[in-house]
């Protein structure tokens, strides 16, 4: 039987940056706060009564079983449902104090401030550099050399520049995958957005590359405020700071990521953790 | 498996044997199709290439005050039938242009008459014995040959088939299908993208969308009843002009280009507009920067394809009175005008073997400008592939 110390899963090995010094999360402030929110697809309820904390600076995962309803949260973030036709939302999520689930809030604006990388890598048919100009201009009148200087740094954030320094002109679709989805993430910080949102970001990434966007995401957590939607739990252990679990559209347990892998409060947690189903 | 293997193998190769069956019949309907296509250009070409030729002969031209009286009188007694009357008419207005010509006389190759040519080619001729004789004779001394047929290319209709151009139709055509190309691309492609980009899903659009699958399966014809109603009867726009034909086969061809745009648009990966929108962009912005550029190709497609369809279009255009007899290359949008196809339509209800052949003839250029066209477009949607 395995003891606490050792976590309830066996199947994955101990993070190192669990016995690391850390910030208490508890004391970090909620950068995003989600107050009794329904989410409908027509007549199907997809969340039900959602409220939790994003706490500020930090990685927070969503895990659950598919159809859980963790990446229909993740999205109501951003409020990308609005561009589907019979999806509805009630209750409201509080971006630093301010209910974004609302009509009245610009969507453009709020996707510049809350961004979002996408399961499946999907640079702009454009070349490298446009990629990340482009969401750039939309906000921003650079001269060349600043926009230069910002395509840079944003690469040089996502663990892109060296990579793609000699390419900047080339096409954006034929990069590697990994690389693309560095790309977009590129894309995403460019506009320099409050929060990060990634939607399984891996799961269509080979390990290697799978390890470098991990490495990112703890480099980028020091500016943004990241939340992750990842069937891999070893990620989820691995990358962030509290874990959200989530099942048939409710959230279960929401808390320190050390403390959901090793002593979950609810059995449907400590059973999907340790593999029972999912 | 409890088949034995005998079984299994007698089923594979009754499988086989019909994937080769399959294979050999759709090559036959490639083979057939091909045919029919190699027999039609083939027959095009055998009758329409002589009309790129006209017999002309040399003659001695007299430049008196007579002629300018009197035409045929410039010419001697002998070889005069043989000339082309409608060279003849042109001689007094050409004294007036010239003055200098007055009193002189000199030896000018002239047009022949289409007898002439029909003889030369070698087909049947309503020439006499004697006019024969003499044209051989003339063929003889280097004096009657066939050369390339300017005329057809600068002029217009003319009832001399010697005289005959298919320059006003072509002028005609390429006028209407501006007028066309500038009404039904812009309006079809705005269309296309707020049904499918903007517009809510409710059952004013879905109306919307059938009625528009519908038109396109509208016999052409009624556009030009439609045209003729609206156009020249209600708004009054000058009767036979390219405008007007223009605006007819814009109606026609809208709700094919409305079709393509949507499919191309809805082939755009949403994972793009996801993407988009998640950078901030607001629905133009997509739209214009990623939707648009990605399905151009499509849209060129479709819209090339109705376009091809509008040029070959000739029902419609009868109505609005397109179909007519066009002596004169215009270059307004408001005289009156012909197009290609009505011209061959024209030519080919002539039962006279010169008239046969500029009917081919007029095919050929159809097909000739069709092709560029296609091709101007094909290259068009290649360089926008390759926009990054």
């Amino acid at each position: 039987m395995t003891t606490a110390s050792e976590g309830l899963v066996p199947r994955f090995s101990r993070p190192e940056a669990w016995d690391q010094a850390r910030p208490a999360v508890a004391d970090a402030e909620a950068k995003l706060r989600v107050e009794d929110l329904n989410f409908y697809y027509g007549s199907f309820q997809a969340l039900k009564s959602i409220s939790m904390d994003v706490p500020a600076n930090q990685v927070t995962a969503f895990i659950g079983p598919s159809g859980c309803g963790k990446s229909t949260l993740l999205r109501c973030f951003n409020r990308i449902h609005d561009l589907y036709p019979g999806m509805r939302s009630e209750g409201a999520i509080q971006l630093d104090g301010q209910n974004i689930n609302d009509a009245r809030v610009d969507t453009n604006l709020l996707r510049a401030r809350i961004g979002m990388v996408f399961q499946k890598p999907t640079p702009f048919p454009m070349t490298v550099h446009d990629n990340i100009a482009f969401g750039v201009r939309l906000y921003e009148r650079l001269n060349e050399r600043d926009m230069e200087n910002r395509v840079q740094w944003a690469l040089e954030k996502a663990a892109l520049w060296d990579e793609v320094k000699d390419k900047l002109h080339q096409n954006g679709q034929a990069l590697s995958g990994g690389q693309q989805q560095r790309l977009c993430i590129a894309r995403t910080i460019a506009v320099k957005p409050e929060v990060i949102l990634l939607d399984e970001p891996t799961s269509a990434l080979d390990p290697i590359s799978t390890g470098y966007i991990e490495d990112l995401i703890n480099e980028l957590k020091a500016d943004y405020t990241i939340v992750i939607v990842t069937h891999n739990m070893q990620q989820a252990a691995r990358v962030s700071d509290v874990t959200a679990f989530m099942y048939l559209g409710e959230l279960i347990e929401c808390d320190e990521t050390p403390k959901i892998f090793t002593q979950p409060g609810d059995s449907r947690t400590e059973d999907y953790i340790t593999g029972r189903y999912g | 498996m409890s088949q034995s293997f005998d079984a299994i193998t007698a089923q594979l190769k009754r499988r086989h044997r019909r994937s080769a069956n399959l294979k050999r019949m759709s090559m036959g309907a490639l083979i057939l199709a091909a045919t029919f296509l190699v027999v039609f250009i083939g027959d095009m070409l055998a009758k329409g290439l002589p009309a790129f030729q006209q017999a002309q002969i040399q003659v001695e031209v007299t430049y008196s005050e007579q002629a300018r009286e009197i035409p045929p009188a410039a010419v001697g007694d002998d070889v005069r039938s043989l000339v082309s009357r409608g060279y003849l008419r042109l001689i007094p207005s050409r004294m007036e242009d010239d003055p200098d010509l007055l009193g002189t006389q000199r030896m000018e190759w002239v047009i022949a008459d289409s007898a002439v040519d029909q003889y030369l080619k070698g087909h049947d001729s309503k020439l006499s014995a004697k006019q024969r004789r003499i044209v051989d004779r003339l063929a003889e001394q280097g004096r009657a040959e066939l050369r390339f047929n300017t005329t057809f290319f600068t002029t217009g209709d003319s009832r001399m088939p010697e005289m005959a151009g298919i320059a006003a139709a072509a002028m005609g055509t390429v006028m209407t299908l501006i007028v066309t190309m500038a009404v039904c691309f812009p309006i079809g492609v705005m269309t296309a993208v707020y049904l499918e980009e903007f517009a809510p899903d409710n059952h004013l659009t879905q109306i919307i969308e059938i009625n528009i699958n519908n038109l396109a399966a509208v016999p052409s014809i009624l556009f030009g009843l439609l045209g003729l109603a609206i156009y020249i009867n209600f708004f009054g726009v000058p009767r036979s002009s390219p405008l007007v034909g223009g605006l007819t086969l814009a109606l026609m061809t809208l709700p094919v280009i409305i079709i393509a745009t949507r499919t191309a648009l809805r082939s755009v990966p949403d994972g793009i507009r996801q993407a988009a929108f998640g950078v901030g962009c607001s629905r133009w912005q997509v739209v214009r920067d990623h939707v648009l550029p990605l399905s151009l190709p499509g849209i060129l497609t479709g819209s090339i394809i109705g376009m091809a369809q509008a040029m070959g279009e000739t029902a419609p255009l009868i109505i609005v009175g397109m179909v007519a007899f066009i002596p004169d290359v215009s270059a307004s949008f408001a005289n009156a005008a012909t197009v290609m196809p009505a011209q061959v339509f024209t030519w080919a209800g002539d039962p006279s073997p010169a008239f046969v052949e500029k009917t081919a003839g007029g095919i050929l250029v159809l097909l000739a400008v069709l092709i560029t066209l296609n091709a101007t477009a094909v290259l068009l949607r290649k360089k926008f592939e390759r926009r990054w």
